[in-house]
């Protein structure tokens, strides 16, 4: 098994003079659910079209599967969900599967079987002999998602699968995200829906205006802690001694506030202020939201996309 | 070779479902009905023997071939000027691509896809034109097998150029320039005609020149004139019709022809394997 299932180094892409993405930098291992966060137009989904080998890069490389990107062997084993998925829609939902089974190089009762299984786990089996064209925009997407699964893939790109679904879809999306970690398949998830990403991902990368600017992991320790601290001093000496154990140490309302990155700093934090001598009246800490930390990241500059 | 033939079962698929070929066809039908009617009464009318009888019933028959060429060239064109221009634009294109396939599979799928149909369509219109005119007015056309597949390499020009420039242009324009080129060899083709009967000998090589550049920039027309020469009994062949020339195309074109498919394919496999989608 590979250690890196996606490779990227130093990847940039300008279309004229914008620049799509810049300099990007990732690393994905086996059975990760990686999730890929931005606003629109931050060049998450041409990230995902170099990877696929559908785009090329300007600078940098990349590798999937151990191999160059646009390598066809280790694209039979990569299943892709395209933002807004479109087919001929003169097409059955199961001619659809048909097809891009065989596409993959899967024939037979082995691509029959999956398609009954896919077109199950999609609940569109009543559905699965009607043209595409009189399927809504939530049972697209529904197929759409079974096709990037077809070959059985060890590595799926979801761009926005929750794109159209009512919330019986999503749920129904995030359980087979679910099911394709627990079968060790990597998962690479671009989505704006931030309670998405945060119950399904282990890893989640900021990106703005092409650039990685923040990757937190979700699964291992809690993502950023905010902390509120009732100090007997508050004077500026302590709050910039605070600032060695995070971010953003501030003092306002008669609280001390900061931003630490896991648990562990909050003991070592109370030992430091009571060696100081320094009464700890009363201290909080509570998980910031994807939400809130997404707003942070992203800055005021940003405009809804 | 799988994807290949995966593509050009889904395109024909898709030529079934959205009723391309039963319009085709339909249309085909329509238009040999239309001639056999026509052929039937001209042929009634005359009361002459021999050649005065065959002249005008093959002239008749020649006139319905070249109409049922343009047919045959606009249906080439318009089947494929959707066809990676369109897919690109809708993304339906991503999907495809990213599949464990070569580009040029997707191309080489279409392409053949399309030649069956164009096949089926040159066989049911030219070879519907030649049953009609057999079965009225007794004409068998000379060379007719050489005539047709002098069709299909004039429409396989043409989808070749349309899929080609389809693979960096939008579906319109694709369409333009797809119908350019074609008026480039078919203004060509007239200027040669007309040019050959003129008294001048330095207007005669003018537009005969002036129709052999055109004919190199897009070897359509001059497939037709070289099958409608082939179709013509010799002894028609000096006749002043609008279909015979006293300067028949050179075989050399046909050669031409199939050069220029494989360029047009190459240039279609090289600018789609490089476009970003």
């Amino acid at each position: 098994m590979q250690d890196c299932v996606i490779d990227a180094r130093q990847v940039t892409k300008r279309f004229g003079t914008k620049v799509a993405v810049s300099d990007l930098s990732l690393s994905i291992g086996p059975g990760e659910t990686f999730g890929f966060l931005g606003p629109n137009g931050a060049g998450k989904t041409t990230a995902i079209k170099i990877l696929l080998g559908l785009i090329a890069p300007d600078g940098g490389g990349a590798t999937v599967l151990g191999a160059p990107v646009g390598n066809r062997q280790a694209r039979a084993r990569v299943g892709f969900l395209p933002e807004h998925f479109r087919f001929h829609d003169c097409l059955t939902g199961r001619e659809l599967l048909r097809f891009h089974g065989r596409l993959h190089g899967v024939r037979g009762p082995r691509l029959e079987a999956r398609i009954d299984e896919l077109l199950a786990r999609v609940d569109l089996m009543d559905a699965s002999d009607e043209l595409l064209r009189t399927y809504s925009k939530g049972m697209l997407q529904r197929i759409g998602l079974a096709q990037a699964l077809v070959n059985d893939p060890v590595l799926v790109f979801l761009d926005e699968p929750t794109s159209g679904l009512d919330p019986l879809g999503r749920l129904l999306v995030r359980d087979v995200i679910k099911e394709l970690r627990a079968g060790g398949a990597t998962v690479f998830l671009n989505s704006h829906l931030l309670g998405e990403v945060e119950a399904t991902c282990d890893r989640v990368v900021f990106v703005k205006e092409g650039r990685s600017v923040r990757e937190i992991s979700l699964r291992n320790s809690p993502v950023d802690l905010e902390v509120e601290l009732r100090l007997s001093d508050s004077s500026p000496a302590i709050i910039d001694g605070l600032a060695r154990f995070g971010t953003g140490a501030s003092h306002a309302d008669g609280f001390v506030r900061l931003r630490v990155g896991s648990e562990e700093s909050l003991p070592l934090i109370v030992k430091s202020l009571v060696d100081q001598g320094v009464g700890v009246y009363g201290l909080q800490s509570r998980r910031r939201s994807l939400e809130q930390l997404f707003l942070d990241i992203m800055g005021d500059d940003q405009r809804p996309g | 070779m799988d994807g290949v033939f995966t593509i050009a079962h889904l395109t024909l698929l898709e030529a079934r479902r959205r009723r391309i070929l039963l319009a085709s066809m339909g249309c085909s039908l329509a238009f040999i009905l239309l001639f056999a009617v026509a052929l039937f009464v001209v042929s009634r009318s005359i009361a002459a023997d021999g050649l005065g009888r065959r002249l005008p019933l093959l002239g008749l028959t020649l006139a319905a071939l070249y109409v049922a060429n343009v047919l045959t060239i606009i249906t080439s064109a318009l089947l494929a000027v959707d066809t990676l221009s369109g897919e690109i634009a809708s993304g339906v294109i991503q999907t495809l691509a990213s599949k464990p396939l070569r580009r040029a599979e997707i191309i080489a799928g279409k392409w053949i896809a399309f030649e069956i149909v164009i096949a089926l369509y040159i066989g049911l219109t030219a070879g519907g034109v030649m049953v009609a005119s057999w079965a009225v007015g007794g004409i068998i056309v000379p060379n007719l097998m050489q005539g047709l597949l002098l069709m299909l390499l004039g429409a396989t020009v043409m989808l070749s150029v349309s899929i080609a420039v389809g693979t960096r242009l939008t579906t319109i324009t694709t369409g333009i320039v797809a119908f350019g080129v074609y008026g480039i060899a078919f203004l060509g083709g007239w200027i040669e005609q007309i040019g050959t009967a003129m008294p001048s000998e330095p207007a005669r090589l003018a537009a005969r020149n002036i129709g052999t550049i055109a004919s190199l920039l897009s070897p359509t027309d001059v497939l037709w004139r070289l099958a409608v020469f082939r179709m013509l009994p010799p002894a028609m062949r000096s006749l002043p019709t609008p279909f015979s020339s006293n300067y028949p195309p050179s075989a050399a074109m046909v050669a031409w022809a199939g050069g220029y498919v494989v360029v047009m394919l190459a240039v279609a496999f090289r600018q789609f394997s490089r476009r970003p989608l």
